[in-house]
C-alpha cells in the first residue's frame, strides 16, 4: 500500500474530498465551510454541495438530519465541539432516534464533525473533552482519531455509516504529520487497535492521550515494564473486548483519559473490566484522568487540570508493584 | 374547492375526527399505551393542506401528528397498531403517537420536541433541491414553537437559500397550558416572519374552503422553487394539551359556540349551502369513517405486539 505524509487535519479534509468525488449525495455544511469562490471544495463540488451557514447551529444540524432523512449524506462541520452544545436535541434527541423510533424504516446518514480539547490557554468553554455525554448515546457513534491515518479512514467510515456519526478531531494534534495510505482508506468502527504490545500492564488512550501514553510506554520500557498500549479509536461503539483479551495477558489496567473523570471513556472501560475481568486482574484498575474541574486559563493550573506522561508513568508503576494493599 | 375535493377534504377530515375520538376512548381504557396529543377541532388544517400535496411531497409534524399523517396517507390501521404498541404498527410498535413515521407516504415524520421538526423539513428541502426534484417539504408546527429560537433560524435559513419549504402553522392561540398572550407580545405568526420577505398570512384554520385557496395559490411557487412559504391557520383544538390534561387554564367553549367552529361542521354547512354537497350525502361520511375505524380497532387488536428483543437491535442501522 502506497502512502503519503499529510497533517491529522489535511488527512480529515482528504476523506472528505474523496467521500464528496465519489459520491454526490455528501453535502458539506458548516460556518466556515465554502463561503467564497475560489474555495477548493465550492470549486470542485459547487455551492450547491458546499454551503457556509449562519451562526445558526440548531437550524444547520437539523437540516442535515432533514437531508439524510430525505437520501443524502451531509457533512456539518460544527467547528468545535462545544458548539453541538447550542443544539443539543438535534444532536441527541432528533437524527439519532428517526431509525429506532421509526422501528427501522428510515437512515439518517450524517457526520457531525468537530475540534476538541485544545487546552492551549483557551480556558473554560473551548477545551472541553466532552464526549463522555455523547458516547452513551443511543444511535449516535463516535470517533475519536489519534493519528493522521485513523483520521482519514475514520472519517471514510464515517461518511459511508448509515448512522448519525460525531467525528471528534483533536485540536492539539491539528498539524501533526505521519503516514496515511493513497487513495481510499477505511477503518472499521468498533476496532481498538494495539498501538504497542506489552504484557506487563494494559494501557488505554484516546485522541492526544495516545501518544502520550506511547511516551510513557517508552519511558517505563527502559525500567523493563512493557505496557500495551490499546487505542479503541472510536468510543461508540467500544471495542471492549480487545481491551478484555489484553488484560487477560498483563493482569493490570491503567486508563489514560482527557475527559472529565465521570465523564470519560476510562470510567466506562473500568466498570466493563471490573465486571467481566475481575478474575484477570492482579491490581486495582486505576485511571489517570481529567479532574471533574473545569479547564483553567492560566498554564500551570491547565496543565494540573490535565493528565500528562508524568501521572501516567507514576500510575503504572503504583499498578506493577501492587502488593495487596491499597493502590 | 369543487365538490369532489370538497368530498375527498370532508371525508379525511372525518377519518381523523373518528380516530381519535376512539383513540381518546382507547386510551381511557388502557388500550392505547403513552402519552396522546389530540387534534380535535383542527382536522381542516391536515386536510386541506395534505390534500393538496403529492406523496413526494414530505411532510413533518410534531407531537399533534395522527391528523398530518392520516391526511397525507398513513393507513389508518397500522396508524392504530402504532399507537397500540402493536407489530404492525406503522413504526413496529418502536415510535409511537409522537413518532409516527410513513415513508412510502410521504410522512416523513413527527418529532416530539416543539419545533425540533422544523429544520428537519428545510433539510429534505434542501436535498429536493439538491436532487433537482420539484417536490417539496412541509412543515405543521403549533404557534408555541414560534417562540423557539430555532424557529428564527429556520426561516432566516429557508429565505436566504430559498428553499421549498411550507411552513403551516396551526396557531389554536395556547402553547401547551398558556395563552398565547403569555408567551409573546406579537399576536400573528405571519409578522414574526415579515422581515425574511416569505409569502404567505393568515387563514381561519377552520375555513376549510379559506385554507384550501389559501394552499392552492402559496404552493405552485413554492414547488417551482421560488422560496418558501408561511401560512399562520388560526385554529382551535378542542381537548386539552394531552389526553388526561385537566385543562383548568382555559375556558370551555360552548356547544353552541362548537357547532359554529367545528371545521365539519362549517364545510359541511358550506358545502350543501353552495349545492356543492347533497345534504342527503352528509350522513355517509361519519358513518364511513366510524366504520373504518371500528374495522381498524379490531385488525390492530389482533395485531401481536413486537419482539422485545427488537428494542436493542435497532439501536443502531447495520
Amino acid at each position: 500500500m502506497s502512502t503519503h505524509e499529510t497533517t491529522y487535519i489535511g488527512a480529515v479534509m482528504e476523506a472528505i474530498d474523496l467521500e464528496m468525488a465519489r459520491d454526490e449525495r455528501v453535502l458539506l455544511l458548516g460556518q466556515s465551510v465554502g463561503g467564497r469562490p475560489d474555495d477548493p471544495f465550492v470549486q470542485r463540488y459547487g455551492e450547491n454541495r458546499v454551503r457556509v451557514t449562519p451562526i445558526s447551529e440548531t437550524a444547520e444540524i437539523g437540516m442535515a438530519v432533514g437531508a439524510a432523512l430525505a437520501g443524502m449524506r451531509p457533512v456539518v462541520d460544527a467547528t468545535m465541539a462545544e458548539f453541538l452544545l447550542v443544539a443539543m436535541d438535534q444532536v441527541v434527541n432528533e437524527g439519532n432516534r428517526f431509525h429506532h423510533m421509526s422501528g427501522g424504516r428510515v437512515r439518517v446518514p450524517m457526520v457531525l464533525k468537530a475540534g476538541y480539547g485544545f487546552t492551549a490557554g483557551w480556558a473554560g468553554q473551548h477545551t472541553g473533552s466532552i464526549y463522555g455525554m455523547f458516547m452513551g448515546v443511543p444511535g449516535l457513534k463516535v470517533a475519536l482519531p489519534s493519528t493522521p491515518a485513523d483520521a482519514k479512514g475514520l472519517m471514510a467510515s464515517a461518511i459511508r455509516d448509515d448512522n448519525p456519526v460525531l467525528f471528534l478531531h483533536h485540536y492539539l494534534l491539528t498539524l501533526d504529520r505521519g503516514e496515511v495510505p493513497d487513495g481510499e482508506h477505511l477503518v472499521p468502527f468498533g476496532q481498538a487497535v494495539i498501538r504497542r504490545p506489552g504484557a506487563d500492564v494494559t494501557l488505554v488512550a484516546t485522541g492526544w492521550t495516545v501518544p502520550m501514553a506511547l511516551a510513557a510506554a517508552a519511558t517505563l520500557a527502559a525500567d523493563g515494564i512493557e505496557a500495551e498500549v490499546i487505542d479503541p479509536r472510536t468510543i461508540a461503539p467500544l471495542d471492549t473486548a480487545t481491551v478484555l483479551a489484553s488484560v487477560r495477558r498483563t493482569g493490570r489496567l491503567v486508563l489514560v483519559d482527557q475527559a472529565t473523570r465521570h465523564a470519560s471513556v476510562s470510567a466506562v472501560l473500568a466498570a466493563e473490566v471490573a465486571e467481566a475481568g475481575f478474575d484477570a486482574l492482579r491490581a486495582p484498575i486505576v485511571q489517570v484522568t481529567g479532574l471533574d474541574a473545569g479547564i483553567a486559563y492560566s498554564r500551570p493550573m491547565e496543565e494540573h487540570v490535565l493528565p500528562d506522561e508524568a501521572k501516567v508513568v507514576a500510575a503504572v508503576r503504583r499498578v506493577v508493584e501492587y502488593s495487596g494493599t491499597r493502590v | 374547492m369543487d365538490a369532489e375535493q370538497t368530498r375527498a377534504v370532508l371525508a379525511t377530515m372525518w377519518r381523523i375526527r373518528a380516530f381519535e375520538e376512539r383513540v381518546g376512548q382507547l386510551k381511557r381504557a388502557d388500550e392505547v399505551h403513552g402519552l396522546i396529543h389530540l387534534s380535535i377541532g383542527q382536522e381542516g388544517v391536515a386536510a386541506a393542506v395534505c390534500g393538496q400535496l403529492r406523496t413526494d411531497d414530505a411532510v413533518y409534524s410534531g407531537h399533534r401528528a395522527h391528523g398530518h399523517a392520516l391526511a397525507k396517507g398513513a393507513p389508518m390501521t397500522r396508524a392504530l397498531a402504532e399507537l397500540m404498541g402493536r407489530r404492525d404498527g406503522l413504526c413496529r410498535g418502536m415510535g409511537g403517537s409522537m413518532h409516527l413515521v410513513d415513508v412510502e407516504h410521504g410522512f416523513l415524520g413527527a418529532t416530539g420536541v416543539v419545533g425540533g421538526n422544523i429544520p428537519l423539513a428545510l433539510g429534505t428541502a434542501l436535498a429536493l433541491h439538491a436532487a433537482g426534484r420539484d417536490a417539496v417539504a412541509v412543515v405543521f408546527f403549533g404557534d408555541g414553537a414560534v417562540q423557539a429560537g430555532l424557529f428564527a433560524e429556520s426561516v432566516n435559513l429557508a429565505a436566504l437559500w430559498r428553499l421549498p419549504v411550507l411552513l403551516v402553522c396551526e396557531n389554536n392561540g395556547f402553547a401547551e397550558f398558556s395563552p398565547r398572550s403569555a408567551h409573546t407580545p406579537v399576536e400573528r405568526v405571519r409578522d414574526v416572519v415579515a422581515p425574511y420577505g416569505l409569502v404567505g398570512g393568515t387563514v381561519d384554520g377552520n375555513d376549510v374552503d379559506a385554507v384550501w385557496a389559501a394552499v392552492a395559490g402559496l404552493l405552485p411557487a413554492v414547488r417551482a422553487g421560488e422560496g418558501p412559504a408561511l401560512l399562520e391557520c388560526l385554529t382551535h383544538r378542542l381537548r386539552g394539551h394531552y389526553e388526561g390534561d385537566p385543562d383548568r387554564y382555559r375556558e370551555a367553549v360552548s356547544s353552541a359556540e362548537w357547532r359554529e367552529r367545528d371545521p365539519i361542521a362549517r364545510l359541511q354547512r358550506a358545502a350543501t349551502g353552495d349545492g356543492r354537497l347533497d345534504p342527503d350525502e352528509l350522513p355517509g361520511f361519519e358513518r364511513t369513517a366510524r366504520d373504518q375505524v371500528e374495522r381498524a380497532v379490531l385488525a390492530a387488536r389482533e395485531s401481536p405486539f413486537p419482539d422485545a428483543a427488537l428494542a436493542a437491535s435497532l439501536a443502531y442501522r447495520r
